[in-house]
């Protein structure tokens, strides 16, 4: 009769009371704390960097006298804004092009190898042979490691926006421009996020590590790509302007995203790049116009007008949140298709 | 009470059979030896067993009723697999407090006085230890689980006869101590007789033998005599397997004591475990299953 009783009771135990979720947190720190600690030394240098730069400007900002010059739009301050904008402009793109990489950098090479190197070495056989069985092996990692990354990309994003904000402020970009737009607010963590959920998932897929990394790194490049190049624009409906391309350049209100543009002559047929260009050079033969939107006046008096489908920069934050938004959504599901996944292939 | 029930139990990759058919019980306390071939599935009844992977068809349970791969089942189970998996990057400290962590149920101080016995200290990488060394750690991971069921794939392929006798005494003692129910696979069986007290036998994915050892040897015996004989002493016995020696013959025959007085010129012996192993190894086609005790299929 004990026989019988004995695992029952053992049974119902272990139902009730399971391997607790501090100490399952603590292997997954324990077997990943090499690839979290490199992330945390590289995220920490970029942020040094950016803060050193960040100053660096500031202090030039100033002594161009650029901080305190109002209109941006005077002739005084643009021939300033000028100066500063070829001294600063491309360090900036620098620091652009590598915060462009670091998602895939930091969360392709911690989530390709999570389950990969466990599958291609066979110590799954070990881990999930345990008491606490492999779904929450799996959870614990999968939320310790991304909660840890998104903090980190996080922490980075709110010290790019810093950086960065004077070259907005000047209107040299708009603030939902591809890659500016990708570095800041929580579109940033998002990115990195999916880049781990997108390696974790090729990874239990592919089975090994190093292709699994690659796979990951193409499949969010190309996803990147898709986001910046097609689906981003289309969050919300552009519209449509006419006049000058940069009616908010300097009012503090931002630059707006610009999809096309185009010029109507006279007779309201579209105007050939061949006319445009015609016009453009007879313009600078008579000595030219000191500034854009004198041009744009002289243009409009020949009776060209300049058209042109954008994104005003005051939808930042609505399209944060939906790109946000789904790129969480997408983790998840990748984090829940991992689960199934190694619940169902395992040896 | 059946510590392992296979009913209808089979697997499929990709199209072939990895195992198929394959109904058993062995009850609670029992040391089995599964053999068969290299590709007999082997492994794949074990990973059924552990849950690491799904049966196609039919079921596998575990410590009385519980479904392999379920929490309760994970809990109560101990497993060694094949060539002994460890994290080869961590202490043998490390491994301990990982393996620990893993586990609601873990006897520290049983790890570490194995581990002191064994000579291994906790301070010692993995990747420094000899095979045989990382076998008796990954054992010692198992055991300090305090398991009710030991399932051991091919323990003993990387140990020297020496700690095979060693790994063997150890997983008997805990099988003695503590009422731990063992099935192991494994090639080499003279270290298998000194041990297990019920047999499974696979043959291509099939289950070929499958019983108490002491039953199926008492069902089974060999026969010495002519080899021009054979032939019809086969027409009379349920014979298993021929082998030719000479103008002797030696045959493995499906028949214990009731067989009656053996035909004039053969002499009757009792089979040996191995014997009779090797008999059914080299006859694919031939099949032995007396119901196991406890079997409530």
């Amino acid at each position: 009769m004990t026989a019988m009783t004995a695992p029952a009771a053992g049974a119902a135990a272990s139902r009730a009371r399971p391997v607790p979720w501090r100490t399952l947190a603590w292997v997954s720190w324990r077997q990943h704390r090499l690839a979290l600690g490199a992330v945390a030394a590289l995220l920490a240098g970029v942020c040094a960097w950016m803060l050193v730069s960040g100053l660096q400007m500031r202090s030039a900002l100033a002594s161009f006298g650029l901080d305190s010059c109002t209109p941006l739009t005077a002739s005084s301050c643009t021939t300033q804004e000028t100066v500063f904008i070829n001294d600063y402009y491309p360090g900036a793109q620098v620091v652009i092009g590598v915060l462009t990489v670091l998602p895939v950098l930091t969360g392709a090479l911690t989530g390709g190898p999570m389950v990969a190197r466990e599958l291609e070495t066979g110590t799954f056989r070990l881990a999930w042979t345990q008491g606490c069985g492999r779904t929450r092996w799996l959870l614990a990692r999968l939320v310790l490691a991304g909660v840890l990354l998104a903090a980190g990309a996080a922490a980075v994003s709110a010290v790019f926006s810093w950086y960065y904000q004077p070259m907005l402020r000047l209107g040299q970009d708009s603030p939902l421009a591809p890659q500016v737009f990708d570095l800041r607010g929580v579109v940033f963590a998002g990115w990195t996020l999916a880049a781990f959920a997108i390696g974790v998932c090729a990874g239990a897929l592919i089975r090994r590590t190093i292709p699994a990394v690659v796979t990951a790194a193409a499949a969010w490049s190309a996803l990147l790509a898709l986001a910046v190049f097609w689906l981003r624009s289309h969050y919300q409906a552009a519209l449509t302007g006419v006049g000058l391309v940069n009616p908010a350049s300097g009012t503090g209100q931002g630059t707006p995203w610009i999809l096309t543009q185009w010029w109507i002559q006279p007779g309201g047929a579209p105007a050939s790049q061949a006319e445009i260009a015609a016009l453009s050079s007879r313009l600078r033969q008579a000595g030219g116009l000191p500034t854009p939107q004198a041009v744009q006046q002289w243009f409009a008096e020949q009776g060209y007008l300049k058209y042109y489908t954008y994104q005003p920069a005051g939808r930042f934050w609505h399209f944060q949140l939906i790109e946000g938004g789904w790129l969480l959504a997408l983790s998840v599901l990748l984090g829940a298709a991992t689960i199934w996944l190694i619940r169902r292939r395992a040896a | 009470m059946n510590i392992i029930e296979a009913r209808g139990l089979g697997k499929r990759y990709r199209g072939t059979w990895a195992l198929r058919d394959c109904t058993f019980a062995l009850p609670a306390g029992s040391v089995t030896a599964l053999v068969g071939h290299n590709g007999a599935g082997k492994s794949t009844l074990l990973n059924l067993l552990t849950g690491l992977i799904e049966p196609t068809e039919g079921t596998a349970t575990v410590l009385a009723g519980e479904p392999a791969g379920s929490p309760a089942a994970l809990d109560a189970v101990g497993y060694v697999a094949q060539e002994a998996p460890l994290y080869q990057n961590l202490t043998v400290g490390e491994t301990l407090r990982v393996i620990a962590s893993l586990n609601r149920r873990w006897d520290q101080r049983r790890a570490e006085a194995r581990l002191a016995e064994l000579g291994i200290p906790l301070s010692r990488r993995v990747r420094r230890m000899s095979g045989g060394q990382q076998a008796q750690l990954a054992l010692t991971l198992a055991l300090a689980r305090r398991p009710r069921l030991l399932i051991l794939d091919e323990p003993l392929a990387m140990l020297d006869p020496l700690a095979r006798f060693d790994f063997m005494d150890t997983v008997m003692s805990a099988a003695s101590q503590d009422g731990l129910s063992v099935i192991l696979s494994s090639h080499v069986l003279a270290e298998l007789e000194r041990v297990t007290d019920h047999l499974i036998l696979l043959s291509r994915g099939r289950l070929q033998v499958a019983g108490n050892v002491r039953t199926l040897l008492a069902g089974h015996r060999v026969y010495t005599g002519p080899a021009g004989q054979a032939a019809e002493l086969a027409g009379r016995l349920p014979v298993v397997h021929v082998r030719g020696d000479g103008d002797r013959a030696r045959v493995l025959v499906a028949s214990g004591e009731e067989a009656g007085e053996p035909p004039d010129g053969w002499r009757r012996e009792a089979a040996s475990l191995e014997e009779m192993v090797l008999g059914y190894l080299r006859e694919p086609g031939a099949a032995a299953y007396p119901a196991p005790e406890e079997v409530t299929i």
